[in-house]
């Protein structure tokens, strides 16, 4: 089912940080973890995401692991957005 | 018993002919450290032993034997040889850490060439400095990198060959393109490895200063000596270990730690190839039982964000000793790792220009969480007056981290730079850049840098090439870059900035020249902070003070003003 908010941050992740002739990204790719999003640019992609939503993550909760797949972003930003 | 036993007696008369005698080295004979890691080890019968176990991301998984890293060692010099490259040619790796780069490192020492290897997530800025000032002739990469090389290749007319080592002929090879397969390649099974000597150089690593474009550190083939021995003393390898350097061979630590010394000591080595997550690098240990364990403080320090609970998930008993590089292993770390692995992080202290570790902690002597250590047997480490270059008399006393040059991993000279290398030896002492103290036991604390260059997460990023690079963005009139204090990195990098008339400050103008620097540098050079400014301080005579800005972050004083253009 099309989910707009991951397509969104799949699209920004794809177009920023994926190395050209990569494998395409899905839903559940590991970012971090997987290298594709190093802990340095993860700076970068909350910053995105706090513009584009117009949130603020905290420090505490913006950890590798709940930045590492689209989807948990998608959790992560839908809790703020909705609050 | 540690491998070091008492550091007392060790240090006491210590020459590196131990390590030459160790590793039945002749001086004035040939020293080619290709040969050491691979062939000398299976010609003492430990090539059917395991030297690599390798685990991507997406959970691909190899191992390579002793007997395995020879022969493709070998197949590498000879690919290369073929393609017309020669002795102390400039080879450069910019990959991933795959099995290639740690085993293609050999096959360049091998054929006798200058290994450069260079951080994978480097952006095409600090790609062509690095390349162009080397005057590099070939790259080995992978096809997902290969984009920034040809980025920048009309500008490098030196680069011969851009070598790919995973090419799945799904795109066709371009301008200088050659595909390289190490698994397919006929194995080569005898090479007779470049006759090298003692001071032929080996490898050039770039490294970030103050003023000017990255220095090329240039190292010889003599550095095994003291990688190998302190790795022994130190890192404490012992044959039946099983160990693990979490470092990027892009940097130092990386080459000497991660691939020379563990090799040249014949032990089964685990590279893991994927980014930080806490239950994964557990899972690794548990998986492998993992003996020794070098890692930095920046991940340590993510470890215990991570929390204690997700340790008990895992068997880390394997675990018996731990040491940390990079910056200054603060004294809360220590203690965590006592308590949750039962081991304490031995913090030690290099730089790239050091090659080897020089001040460090070891496994039989008293820990003070905090402190660097003492000087490695060998090694004569001092603090100094700034203003005179002497020794201080008096302990407790803070200045400049000088050592007496000659131990065996020391930078020979910087790249065709060698007023800089000059540059770097005050009366008779090599001088590090940094500050410490000496207190009465001769434990050395760590105090800060004794310039502006930042630290970030074990990493040197130099402000001057960050402020070049910002000038770059069509907004962006001035710059200023400083460190900033941070919980897990130590240091990041904060930029100050004016605008060009015509733009105003925005939350999407941060982002988007944010992401200009991680692509045009490196993600460790991105701005973690910017401050959009109407000015910057300046000193009357135009200069941009970034000591009064750097002040201001770290809640200092910001001391003489009276230089400053508007005060």
């Amino acid at each position: 089912m099309a989910d707009e908010l991951k397509d969104i941050v799949l699209k920004y992740v794809t177009a920023e940080y994926l190395e050209d002739g990569a494998d395409p990204l899905a839903y559940d790719t590991p970012l971090i973890s997987g290298g594709i999003v190093d802990s340095f640019s993860m700076v970068s992609l909350k910053r995105f995401l706090e513009n584009k939503y117009k949130i603020s993550i905290p420090d505490d909760q913006a950890t590798p692991e709940a930045f590492d797949t689209v989807d948990k972003i998608a959790i992560l930003v839908r809790r703020f957005t909705q609050a | 018993m540690s491998n070091i036993g008492s550091y007392e007696e060790r240090y006491k008369d210590f020459t590196w002919s131990v390590a030459e005698k160790e590793l039945e080295f002749q001086p004035g004979k040939p020293l080619n450290i290709g040969w050491y890691c691979s062939d000398r080890i299976c010609a003492r019968g430990k090539g059917d032993k395991t030297a690599l176990v390798w685990e991507s991301a997406s959970g691909a998984a190899k191992t390579y034997t002793y007997h395995d890293v020879r022969r493709l060692s070998n197949t590498f010099a000879v690919f290369l040889q073929g393609l017309g490259l020669k002795p102390q040619d400039r080879i450069c790796l910019f990959m991933d850490k795959i099995p290639e780069l740690y085993i293609g490192l050999l096959g360049i020492f091998k054929m006798g060439g200058i290994a450069q290897p260079l951080f994978s997530a480097f952006g095409d800025e600090s790609l062509f400095v690095r390349l162009d000032n080397a005057q590099t002739s070939a790259v080995i990469t992978q096809k997902k990198h290969a984009p920034k090389v040809r980025k920048i290749l009309d500008k490098l007319p030196n680069l011969k060959h851009i070598i790919i080592v995973d090419h799945d002929g799904k795109a066709p090879l371009k301008d200088r393109d050659v595909a390289f397969s190490l698994e397919k390649a006929d194995p080569v099974e005898t090479f007779d490895a470049y006759p090298s000597e003692a001071e032929t150089p080996s490898l050039l690593h770039y490294t970030s200063g103050t003023t000017g474009q990255p220095k090329g550190v240039k190292h010889v083939h003599y550095s095994l000596i003291s990688q190998y021995m302190t790795a022994r003393w130190v890192l404490d390898i012992r044959d039946d270990d099983i160990y693990w350097c979490t470092a990027d061979p892009g940097w130092v630590t990386g080459t000497s730690y991660g691939i020379i010394a563990p090799w040249s000591l014949g032990v089964t080595q685990c590279v893991m190839d994927a980014g930080f997550s806490a239950e994964a690098w557990y899972k690794f240990i548990e998986k492998h039982r993992i003996t020794n364990w070098y890692s930095a403080p920046t991940a340590i320090r993510s470890l215990m964000k991570a929390g204690d609970e997700i340790v008990k998930k895992f068997d880390l008993s394997s675990l018996r000793q731990l040491a940390s590089v990079g910056e200054p292993l603060n004294p809360e770390a220590v203690i965590w790792s006592e308590r949750v692995f039962g081991k304490a992080f031995l913090d030690t202290y290099f730089q790239t220009e050091t090659g080897s570790i020089m001040i460090t902690n070891y496994p039989d002597m008293k820990i003070k969480p905090g402190s660097m250590g003492k000087p490695f047997p060998g090694i004569r480490a001092t603090v100094l007056d700034p203003k005179t270059y002497e020794p201080y008399a008096e302990t407790g006393k803070i200045g400049l981290i000088g050592i007496r040059p000659g131990w065996p991993a020391m930078m020979r000279t910087y790249w065709n730079n060698e007023e800089t290398y000059r540059k770097k030896f005050q009366n008779g002492w090599y001088m590090t850049g940094d500050r410490a103290s000496i207190d009465k036991e001769g434990y050395f604390w760590f105090v800060g840098r004794d310039d502006d260059i930042i630290n970030t997460g074990g990493h040197l990023v130099s402000p001057f090439e960050v402020e070049s690079a910002l000038l770059e963005h069509p907004a962006i009139a001035e710059s200023a870059v400083v460190s900033k204090p941070d919980p897990i990195n130590m240091e990041v990098v904060k930029a100050f900035v004016t605008l060009k008339p015509g733009f105003t400050p925005s939350a999407d103008l941060d982002l988007e020249i944010m992401n200009f620097i991680r692509k045009k540098l490196s993600p460790l050079a991105m701005p973690q902070e910017i401050t959009f400014s109407d000015a910057l301080p300046k000193t009357r005579s135009g200069k941009i003070m970034r000591r009064i800005l750097k002040a201001k972050e770290w809640g200092e004083e910001i001391g003489d003003t009276s230089t400053l253009e508007n005060d």
